[in-house]
């Protein structure tokens, strides 16, 4: 399987004032495409620092992190966001989708920033609406459909232009559990199916049935992949 | 662009509604003081602007035209004289007073022309003609002044400087800047009513004949005339709008609260635009973590800018033209012209856009990162 995304003697260190606090201390990790992969571990133990570096919303304070063969770590800040459009998709715990544009909107804005046309942008998206089962939803409203299917539409709008790496922060923390394993169910088949690296950070353990791997952290430290 | 700047921006209709209340307020306020100032700066030179001459030959450092010195009206015979000249006439503007038959006395701004050249007469003639005033003590006086000169009709009857005046005709429009209204007559009777020696003059009014080239003609003038000040038309009413409008600092508060305005509306789109950015921050910050460029969240919010600019500007230029139109039955001179319709558009513009800067600064320095925290 080819390499997605590799962190190599990753460290963050958070600086407020004169007190430092090292929210991660020299993480190695590698996800291939084709795979999925849950963060699991307790609050404050590094997680979600792990994920923004991965998605390059973070800069490491030391370290490697290659995403698709490009080092990020090299690249200027300026850069970083179009790195970001280009590689990854992102689903989050609130779903943040716009609630002022429709469930289609939300995914066309998407292509739109990737550079599609407004009628491809409008075909594309129905696509994708209906590969996650919404494709009636189009013109909804998100204040207008239930949690399940907001993450279904975040979940469109993540895989909108076939980013290669999908990061997800606590997908299911907002559903209940049989809409919540469904989400997982989708975003495990499109790792596999569609060969795309998955990461997705969570408490729950139940979830575990959909992963390749499993990596705990504790610490700011791996300290156990299967 | 998808709809995200329009549908956030009328989202809250209420602060919208506030939004367009403040903008439109702002217009109202820059229109009706810069129309003010139009209105009072226009009206300090009208009678140049109007006067058809080509050229102004004044006493020696002549500032503006309500205050020039008299010179001799031999001057003006030199004028005539002079290869370039097509027509001259002896021109007079001075102030002087009005006593009507009720015993009510006014002051007055005589301006006394010659009806046989058409030079310096008056313009917006509703009753008589320009050249009635040749008839015995003819006057003519505009209809805005009529209560204040108790001259209603054709034909009333006054004293000025104790020399009779009759009404023979009427303009509508010719507004004074100073409280003293207009009176037209001959140069003759202006002479009279100014207390003038016969042989003086105010003013030599100067049309150059067809072709001739206005600088050498006042170059020419110039060197015949090294005593007098010559100025083309442009220049004299350049000089006296500035007098007054600068020199006397009227002009100065009234645009002073013209730029208020535009501060005012600064302030209140300043305010709706940041509170509508704070409400959708987590959007933003959604979409820098998408990795959507800034300039496209700089679109975003400038688009809101520039709508809440085209309805604001709508709303308040509709309720200046209603405050024009009310003002000018009411008696004051507030000028609305096209200028002014595209120069308010513009400011509007700038001061919208000028207002969103604030919330743009915010964007660009958003941490993507919040969209992980909650």
């Amino acid at each position: 399987m080819a390499e997605a995304i590799a962190i190599r003697s990753v460290t963050k260190q958070y600086v407020e004032g004169t007190a430092g606090t090292l929210a991660l201390a020299g993480v190695d990790l590698t996800v291939n495409r084709g795979e999925v992969v849950l963060l699991m571990g307790p609050s404050g133990s590094g997680k979600t620092t792990l994920l923004s570096i991965m998605g390059c919303i973070l800069r490491p304070t030391s370290g490697q992190v290659r995403l698709e063969g490009h080092d990020v770590t090299a690249m200027s800040e300026k850069e970083l966001p179009a790195v970001r459009l280009r590689h990854i998709g992102f689903v989050f715990q609130g779903f943040n989708l716009f609630p002022t544009l429709t469930a289609g909107e939300n995914v066309e804005l998407s292509l739109k920033l990737k550079g599609l046309s407004q009628r491809n942008a409008k075909t594309e998206a129905r696509s994708l609406l209906e590969q996650v089962g919404l494709g009636e939803k189009y013109d909804a409203f998100p204040s207008d459909i239930s949690g399940g299917q907001k993450q279904r539409v975040a979940i469109a709008r993540a895989i909108a232009g076939s980013p290669g790496v999908l990061l997800a922060d606590e997908p299911t923390a907002a559903l209940d559990s049989k809409t919540g394993k469904a989400v997982l169910g989708m975003m495990a088949a499109m790792a596999h199916k569609d060969n795309r690296a998955v990461v997705i950070v969570t408490h729950d353990s139940r979830m575990a049935e959909y992963a390749d791997r499993i990596v705990r952290i504790e610490d700011g430290r791996v300290v156990e992949a299967a | 662009m998808p709809p995200l700047a329009r549908r956030n921006l009328f989202h809250d209709k209420v602060r919208m509604a506030v939004t367009l209340t403040g903008i439109a307020f702002s217009v109202v306020l820059m229109v009706v003081q810069w129309g003010l100032f139009e209105g009072f700066s226009g009206s300090t030179s009208n009678l140049i602007d109007h006067s058809g001459a080509d050229l102004w030959v004044t006493a020696k450092n002549t500032v503006y035209i309500d205050q020039a010195v008299n010179f001799n009206e031999r001057k003006y015979y030199q004028v005539l004289a002079t290869p370039g000249v097509a027509q001259a006439a002896k021109f007079i503007a001075r102030w002087s007073v009005w006593k009507a038959p009720n015993g009510r006395s006014e002051s007055v701004a005589v301006v006394g022309y010659d009806p046989d050249v058409p030079l310096g007469r008056p313009w917006g003639m509703v009753a008589g003609d320009p050249q009635q005033v040749k008839q015995p003590n003819g006057v003519i006086v505009d209809r805005i002044y009529a209560d204040k000169l108790t001259a209603h009709n054709l034909d009333d009857r006054a004293e000025v400087f104790g020399y009779r005046a009759r009404v023979v005709g009427f303009t509508n429009g010719i507004r004074a800047f100073t409280t003293a209204p207009y009176v037209f007559t001959t140069f003759k009777n202006a002479q009279d009513y100014t207390g003038f020696k016969q042989d003086q003059t105010n003013f030599v009014l100067v049309k150059a004949a067809p072709g001739v080239n206005i600088q050498k003609l006042k170059a020419d003038l110039k060197a015949r005339l090294p005593d007098n000040d010559v100025y083309e038309t442009a220049e004299f009413s350049a000089m006296t709008r500035h007098y007054w409008m600068f020199t006397t600092g009227a002009g100065i508060a009234v645009l002073m609260a013209a730029a208020l305005g535009l501060v005012v509306g600064i302030a209140v789109v300043a305010q709706t635009i940041y509170a509508t950015t704070m409400d959708h921050i987590r959007e933003y910050g959604t979409l820098k973590a998408m990795g959507a460029p800034n300039s496209y969240v700089l679109g975003v919010i400038m688009t809101q800018a520039a709508i809440a600019a085209a309805l604001g500007y709508a709303i308040g230029m509709g309720v200046s033209i209603f405050v024009v139109h009310g003002a000018a039955s009411g008696g004051a001179n507030i000028v609305l012209t096209w200028k002014t319709v595209i120069l308010m558009a513009f400011l509007t513009l700038v001061m919208c856009l000028t207002a969103a800067v604030v919330s743009v600064k915010k964007i660009f320095s958003l941490d993507p990162a919040m969209v992980f925290k909650g």
